[in-house]
């Protein structure tokens, strides 16, 4: 191995890979019984974090960064005058060995650009996770990416070695895809999905019948899709998630907001900034209806297409939804607290575990450490709230925008908005 | 004024324990030896750590308030912060006197509260260390890690780390505390070392050869996978705490 040359691909292949945004670890529990290498915890680790200040806990990189399409957003299209560089199957094994047992990663996150065809570049993705699980006895955590356009054959080899299996969809909408990456189309992508789909609910009906069955994709599959690149608003994609959500038993949707990599007129300048407001806010939205109990059209509908940027999406539920609040904390059931703004999972149980032992008052739910900068204007105590007082929409919004102020909305925005 | 002094173990703190509940001692106070200085008039005991009796406390918190009231006390004794003591005896006092209670979740109560604070702490910093640490791995295949965690977390990471790495020899070294733990593909030994000089000076040459390559390899891969588009230095730091960078391999540089 050429130290040199090894770096100058790692250094190109982490490059092109860094646009993918997921990087979890979660929900495999593979375990090592039989003195092999790693396993995977189920909570899943950030073994470090970027300056952008993003989770590190796979070793995610491109097998290569040569492609035989051209998506105008990506930075690896064909027509795109980069470096190009690709691993050896025994290069990206030895890396992540070599990463793992220093605790550096807790597994592989391997995508790749398209070379020859779809199954020829996911045949070679499979070899690799295949020769950690045989060869190396390696119990760490593989996600690998699904090359749109993959035989059934390979995707069940794949399902067998992966923890989890992805496939982006890029685009929230099937225009989009047309307009920007002209070379896919959506089907391909759905025709994988719908096998890895169903490869992990025949797992479990058979795991129910026998004791030992292969696992198959155990960590479930996620996808992403990239915003702020072509027109679409946060309706349509919040309708999107849900659909994957239901119907495909997604794990998770990742938004990532698009970052300029090309002059086109197709796509938005070089010069506009990430939409990471924006990008978070479809997060928040997102967990409402994973961990609160929001249906989509809660959070938006026709008439508000998207989101608040200045306020987050529960607490912009709740101002249109007055007539709910004040919730009362003594009483009111587990479903309803965690409507209130400010009060997330951990405080809400902790509220209704708490309250059976006595009458909670505001001091309480700081101690808590439910965010009561929010929560305050939203709740009846038994003893007399004053910041209910001022629960008029107009002067409530204002009010609590004054008293709250997001990380990320950065004090120039501010001022831009204070005099635009 | 009673003081009952005990011997810095789990096992001495509910030995102590155990003493205030069988002698029904009111004003006591459980003290760590290290952290005792002798008051003139005050009456002091000194607590012998009991298998049986440490055992009689534990069991009759698990049988009223679950495994989880067991894995708090433990936790909030890691912390080693001077008021643990008294939060620790106040919350079991308080949950002997509410016998049909499941005190345990009741975070209004100050003490609950500060051993669930512990508890987050503790806890927290266990998860960091699992993340954090970073082996290197030495001439004679050793993969060794140096830590210096603010609170004692290293009994409480091994479990993690032995099921993790099987096959390969490795060590964790507790810098601050002055011990460790060697795993040699079989069983875990607790080592203290008389030079931990030899350890903080670990130098190049007793380096594995091909140590750096990989560490070199690692830190470019860190600067690589960042977006520079996206910088977020407060999220970053509020992720890793400074306090962790003189380990971390990728930041070290």
């Amino acid at each position: 191995m050429n130290p040199d040359r090894i770096q100058e691909k790692l250094e190109i292949l982490a490059d092109a890979a860094k646009y993918d945004v997921s990087c979890a670890s979660s929900g495999a529990n593979r375990s090592n019984k039989n003195k092999g290498l790693g396993n995977s915890s189920a909570s899943g680790i950030c073994h470090s974090y970027t300056e952008d200040g993003r989770c590190v806990s796979l070793l995610k990189i491109l097998l290569t960064n040569h492609c035989i399409y051209d998506c105008i957003y990506c930075v690896s299209r064909k027509s795109n005058d980069i470096k190009r560089a690709a691993f050896t199957v025994e290069e990206v094994v030895d890396l992540t060995i070599n990463f793992y047992r220093r605790n550096y990663i807790e597994g592989l996150f391997l995508s790749s650009g398209i070379f020859k065809n779809a199954d020829f570049t996911m045949e070679r993705l499979v070899r690799i996770a295949k020769k950690l699980r045989l060869e190396y006895n390696f119990h760490g955590y593989i996600h690998l990416k699904t090359i749109p356009g993959a035989s059934d054959e390979l995707m069940q080899e794949a399902g067998l070695y992966a923890d989890r299996l992805s496939i982006n969809l890029e685009l929230p909408t099937e225009s989009g895809l047309k307009l920007l990456a002209p070379d896919k189309n959506r089907q391909d992508m759905l025709t994988p999905m719908e096998f890895v789909k169903n490869g992990i609910i025949q797992y479990k009906d058979e795991k129910k019948i026998f004791k030992k069955v292969p696992k198959f994709a155990p960590a479930g599959q996620s996808t992403q899709v990239i915003v702020g690149a072509s027109n679409e608003n946060d309706l349509q994609i919040i309708k999107v998630a849900d659909h994957f959500y239901k119907n495909y038993n997604m794990k998770r949707m990742y938004y990532s907001g698009y970052i300029p990599v090309s002059e086109d007129n197709r796509l938005p300048s070089m010069h506009t900034s990430v939409p990471v407001v924006r990008e978070n806010r479809l997060y928040q939205a997102d967990w409402l209806m994973r961990f609160y109990g929001f249906k989509a059209n809660e959070i938006l509908d026709h008439n508000v297409p998207f989101l608040d940027l200045e306020i987050d999406p529960k607490l912009a539920w709740a101002l249109r939804n007055l007539q709910v609040f004040p919730v009362k904390i003594q009483t009111a059931p587990y479903e309803l607290i965690l409507r209130i703004p400010g009060i997330g999972v951990t405080s809400a149980k902790k509220i209704v575990m708490a309250r059976k032992f006595q009458k909670l008052n505001l001091e309480h739910l700081i101690k808590l450490g439910a965010a009561t900068n929010r929560a305050r204007y939203f709740i009846d105590f038994d003893t007399i709230n004053p910041h209910l007082k001022i629960m008029d929409e107009q002067n409530l919004r204002q009010h609590i925008i004054q008293e709250t102020k997001s990380k990320f909305i950065h004090t120039t925005d501010r001022q831009l908005n204070l005099f635009g | 004024m009673t003081t009952l002094v005990y011997d810095e173990s789990f096992e001495g703190l509910l030995t102590a324990v155990f003493h205030v509940f069988e002698s029904k001692l009111n004003a006591v106070e459980i003290v760590r030896k290290s952290q005792f200085a002798s008051p003139l008039f005050a009456d002091v005991q000194e607590i012998i750590s009991d298998a049986t009796k440490a055992d009689r406390v534990l069991k009759r918190l698990h049988e009223q308030l679950g495994k989880e009231s067991v894995r708090m006390l433990v936790y909030s004794f890691f912390s080693e912060d001077l008021k643990m003591e008294k939060h620790v005896l106040a919350a079991i006092r308080y949950a002997i006197a509410n016998p049909t209670k499941n005190v345990w979740t009741d975070f209004a109560n100050p003490d609950v509260l500060q051993l669930s604070k512990y508890t987050k702490s503790v806890g927290r910093e266990k998860h960091r260390m699992e993340a954090f640490i970073r082996f290197e791995k030495y001439k004679d295949e050793i993969y060794a890690a140096k830590i210096e965690p603010d609170f004692n977390v290293l009994p409480l990471i091994l479990k993690h780390f032995k099921s993790r790495y099987q096959d390969q020899l490795w060590v964790i070294y507790d810098i601050r505390r002055n011990y460790g733990f060697y795993y040699d593909l079989h069983e875990l030994q607790e080592i203290s070392l008389e030079n931990i000089q030899t350890l903080k000076q670990a130098n190049a040459d007793s380096l594995h050869q091909d140590e750096m390559l990989y560490q070199t390899l690692w830190q470019r891969y860190f600067v690589k996978t960042n977006i520079v588009e996206r910088k977020n230095t407060k999220l970053h730091i509020q992720h890793v705490p400074k306090r962790y960078w003189k380990y971390l391999t990728e930041k070290k540089i």
